[in-house]
């Protein structure tokens, strides 16, 4: 096992790991920017190293002060949490031509994950169904009419190097690809460096239902059960849970077979997500992986009563999996809800500012996870995510019942939050009786 | 009669999407703002031609500054 772990990241996913990282006895080592000298990560650790300015380029995306500080400070371990150079394939093969190790998956399946177009090509070569589309990078808008031809409109354009939503666009019909084609290129080029596009068939009203998988470097793979995050804005979750309500057994089982045969197919090593897209039929297509730990990752802690952030530190060190899959139960229903500084009556516009007065809840069943505390700037460089909020009980109606009364009892002044949304999408029916698919914000469902 | 456009949220210049002298319709963005990893346009609110870009690219910008003036 490592002696020193150093987090590469910041709020409440370096609190979480510095946390994991003390149940195993490791020193725990922070990196902060200008803007977070007196943020609470920093004050969590066992040392702490400025690396930099305030904007994540100079600071938590700056790859070699990271490094310096690792070296500066001794550390034989860097756990990247999520965002950031989580999924930078670049970064962890860094890290370990430094002679660190990489908390995560192996920089090579990391790679191969990042390219959307060739996971699309491996998952289908691993006999995970894909949505119909391109399986290369479409040259052009002939290209992309040709393959929208086949496969039917609507479709979405999506770009090769993405996630997150970025630099996508949903077509209705043939006049209208040109334009979309020219915009979502433009789009992906900005953010990514790399405008290349690939076309899929466009899935009206689907859930967002994903796997949790875990692997060792003896090859093992187990899953760990799924999360539905149907419950979007711009495509980045507000809500999950686990088990998916009303999830057909024959979806399920499928669903996580398919994930344990994709992650085996990439060799793939630590914990990482499958996600897929369920259509109305039960019907389900691998949509990407995300190479990392997710942010939702308590709500399958809290339904399996393991801790996965141990595990992973464990797995980085070469230890074998600690649970054969026939352990790994879904013991109980657990809901997570993502309080974010933005405000939902302005389209969820982001809402900077100081945290002026915070007060939360605890009790059974009731989890926090967060990165301020009263007196915390949120400032606008960063992703707005105060904190999570995860309700567990024996039964998903335990659960939902304890949900919104914690949502009630959360109290945060200074900064508009996504709270009073929360707490409507936990008093809907739709909510209550499970039945949610990715479009229904835009569609105008939990309006006020 | 000139028209200050203000931004309507803190953030940081990220795009200048306008110089002087372009036209523009309402809701057209004029520059790009990014908060939060978020890209959040500041939109003209009516048509006109843009006079002056009051800001520059990596510039950080409160709530309510004046980010260009149309004509």
């Amino acid at each position: 096992m490592f002696g020193t772990v150093l987090v590469a990241n910041r709020g409440e996913i370096a609190r979480r790991v510095f946390r994991a990282c003390r149940a195993l006895g490791l020193r725990t080592l922070a990196v902060y920017s200008e803007a977070d000298r007196g943020a609470l990560h920093v004050r969590d650790a066992d040392a702490a190293v400025e690396i930099g300015g305030a904007p994540a380029r100079e600071s938590y995306l700056n790859a070699e002060r990271i490094l310096e500080a690792a070296r500066e400070a001794g550390a034989d371990a860097i756990h990247p949490g999520y965002g950031f150079l989580s999924e930078s394939w670049r970064f962890a093969e860094a890290v370990q031509r430094a002679g660190i190790v990489f908390i995560g998956p192996r920089p090579d399946a990391i790679r191969k994950m990042g390219d959307k177009i060739q996971a699309r090509r491996l998952m289908s070569a691993a006999g995970v169904s894909v949505l119909p589309g391109s399986f290369d990078a479409v040259a052009d808008v002939a290209g992309a009419e040709a393959i929208a031809r086949e496969v039917g409109y609507p479709i979405i354009l999506k770009a090769a190097a993405g996630g997150g939503g970025i630099g996508m666009a949903r077509v209705d019909k043939p006049g209208d690809l040109g334009a979309a084609f020219a915009a979502a290129n433009r789009r992906a080029q900005a953010a990514f460096g790399t405008g290349e596009l690939y076309v899929e068939r466009y899935l009206e009203r689907p859930r967002h239902v994903e796997v949790q998988v875990f692997g060792d470097d003896a090859g093992t793979v187990v899953h760990m059960h799924e999360r539905e995050c149907s419950i979007q804005r711009r495509h980045q979750k507000l809500v999950e849970e686990s088990p998916a309500p009303g999830l057909p057994a024959a979806t399920k089982t499928g669903l996580t077979a398919a994930a344990v045969a994709g992650a085996r197919a990439i060799g793939y090593t630590n914990a990482g997500t499958m996600e897929f897209l369920v259509d109305e039929s039960g019907g389900f297509y691998f949509l990407e992986m995300n190479a990392r730990l997710q942010v939702e990752h308590p709500v399958t802690e809290e339904v399996t009563g393991l801790d996965l952030v141990v595990a992973q530190l464990r797995a980085a060190a070469g230890e074998p999996l600690p649970w054969p899959q026939s352990e790994i139960v879904q013991r109980r229903a657990a809901i997570e809800c993502r309080v974010y500084a933005e405000d939902p009556s302005k389209g969820f516009l982001p809402s900077p500012g100081t945290v002026q007065r915070l007060e939360l809840p605890s009790g059974d069943g009731i989890r926090i996870e967060s990165g301020v505390e009263a007196g915390s700037t949120v400032s606008v460089h960063y992703d707005p995510l105060l904190l999570k909020l995860i309700a567990y009980g024996a039964t998903r109606a335990k659960a939902i019942e304890r949900l919104a009364d914690a949502l009630d009892r959360c109290t945060i002044e200074g900064v508009r939050t996504t709270l009073p949304f929360l707490r409507r999408v936990v008093a809907s029916a739709e909510f209550r009786q499970g039945r949610v698919h990715t479009q229904m914000l835009e569609q105008g469902a939990f309006n006020a | 009669m000139p028209e200050e456009i203000k931004a309507h949220i803190t953030g940081v210049v990220f795009q200048i999407t306008t110089k002087p002298g372009d036209r523009v319709a309402a809701g057209d963005a004029v520059i790009v703002l990014e908060s939060m990893k978020m890209e959040i346009p500041v939109e003209a609110p009516r048509a006109g031609a843009v006079k002056e870009i009051k800001v520059q690219e990596g510039q950080t910008v409160q709530e309510g500054d004046v980010v260009a003036v149309l004509e």
